[in-house]
């Protein structure tokens, strides 16, 4: 089935990005651990966002170190981590064109594309939209092609930003239960929301991001219960602060 | 009324009675014109989606040549390419001044950067929509290319159109390279300028109606044919 060797633990050590002199981020320390489902919470231009490309490796980061656990390639990293997107990027093409495309950036062979195309769709259900342009559907149906596109390309480790932050209460249901779905079959999933509900009830462990730092990073139990720091206690509290 | 009557009787004949003389003239132009288009497509687009992706040294200064060699004046381009393939220039042992090839040269030089300059710009408004997730999936900037090209098509329809306009409408450059030769390359914008210059107003008419007909057509045939796509894959 899958590959047993993961990526992960990913530790990240005393990153920081900078830009014009101001920091944008800052990270001392922090670990995503395998097959844990990790919440990155924190108010709006926290960082959440720039944390999730940093690590993903589309920004790169002004000083620090971003390392998986197991020494590959560079390439390998890349193709064991996929990335979703807060606003799912839908090339212009049929639903279907969609999954063929990303799995043929990946290397996959023209039938063996097809098929975990079709696979892909049935598990997710969007066998019935398998030949409609990507830009006609919906903002949930956008959203869940965005996620089984980049379930198909089977990595290890996914990211996304904000994946049901515009959607209706019964399209973020639908994408809640796509992650528990992939979260059963392995998949670290890592995801940013200022969401309170949905990060009760999916996280595993917290990131609390407060004005570009990592404030806290504790077990979501414990951290909802009991926060340690007073900037994450605010928040819960629904003060508002900046 | 400028002989109303006669411009179209004059049509009338061109089209009827003289039919096989007019035929050769605008088969030649439209070879000539798509040939050069088609051309500048292969080279342009790429170049184009090259301008927009990769950073180099001296970027902007190509960006902005290119973006100014859209208003090259063509007898200029004409006069360039006709020194290039005379017979003394560096081209001229290939024997190609005063042939249909040297008009295709001199429209494929005024079109491509008409097309590189505006496939550029399109192409790198869709990256900026792109970029994260083409580099998520590891493509790069050279990868991402023809995922670029691909999905940006209908906007490079248009490109494409304006490079079929200016080709279709010039006379300068082709005047030159070509000699306007009479049963060889003469096109019907040299034909116009001819017939003018010699006083047969009506025919220069009547030659200008069909050449306004053809562009029309092919423009009405291209827009059509992308509308369609473009409701297909959901653009619009």
């Amino acid at each position: 089935m899958r590959d047993t060797t993961s990526l992960l633990p990913l530790v990240v050590r005393d990153l920081r990005l900078e830009m014009e002199g101001r920091v944008l981020l800052d990270v001392p320390i922090a670990r995503i651990q395998n097959r844990k489902r990790s919440v990155v919470l924190g108010p709006n231009g926290a960082g959440k966002t720039l944390f999730l490309k940093l690590c993903h490796g589309l920004v790169p980061p002004t000083a620090g170190s971003i390392e998986f656990t197991s020494p590959r390639s560079a390439a390998e990293i890349r193709r064991k981590q996929a990335m979703v997107f807060q606003k799912p990027v839908m090339l212009r093409r049929s639903v279907r064109a969609n999954f063929t495309h990303a799995l043929a950036m990946a290397g996959v062979g023209w039938s063996e594309r097809r098929r975990i195309a079709t696979e892909t769709m049935a598990q997710f259900g969007l066998t019935a939209l398998a030949d409609v342009p990507a830009r006609v559907l919906s903002g949930g149906e956008q959203q869940r092609l965005a996620i089984a596109r980049a379930a198909s390309l089977n990595p290890d480790l996914l990211f996304l930003d904000e994946p049901t932050s515009s959607l209706d209460p019964t399209a973020s249901r639908q994408i809640e239960d796509m992650l528990e779905v992939l979260h059963e079959r392995g998949v670290t999933l890592v995801l940013t929301t200022h969401d309170l509900g949905l990060a009760r009830r999916f996280a595993d462990v917290i990131f609390f991001f407060h004005g570009g730092r990592l404030v806290e990073e504790n077990d979501a139990q414990t951290f909802f219960s009991s926060p340690q720091s007073a900037e994450a206690q605010a928040f819960l509290e629904h003060r508002l602060f900046w | 009324m400028l002989q109303d009557m006669t411009i179209l009787s004059s049509v009338l004949s061109l089209l009827g009675g003289d039919g096989g003389r007019l035929l050769e003239i605008v088969l030649l132009s439209l070879g000539v014109t798509i040939t050069a288009v088609v051309c500048a497509g292969f080279v342009g687009l790429p170049l184009g989606a090259g301008l927009a992706l990769v950073r180099f040294p001296g970027r902007t200064v190509v960006i902005v040549l290119v973006n100014t060699l859209m208003g090259f004046p063509p007898v200029v381009a004409g006069l360039v390419i006709f020194l290039l393939l005379s017979r003394s220039g560096p081209l001229g042992g290939l024997g190609l001044l005063f042939t249909p090839k040297a008009m295709m040269i001199a429209q494929f030089v005024l079109v491509l950067p008409i097309v590189v300059a505006l496939s550029r710009q399109t192409i790198e408004d869709l990256w900026t929509e792109y970029r994260d997730h083409l580099t998520s999936l590891g493509a790069g900037r050279l990868g991402s290319i023809p995922t670029l090209l691909w999905d940006a098509r209908f906007s490079l329809v248009t490109t494409m159109l304006a490079g079929l306009g200016r080709a279709s409408a010039e006379v300068g450059a082709i005047l030159i390279v070509g000699g306007n030769i009479a049963g060889f390359t003469r096109t019907m914008t040299t034909s116009i300028a001819l017939e003018t210059s010699k006083g047969d107003l009506p025919l220069a008419m009547a030659l200008g109606v069909i050449l306004m007909s053809l562009t029309l057509a092919i423009n009405g045939l291209a827009y059509g044919i992308s509308r369609v796509g473009a409701r297909f894959s959901g653009k619009s």
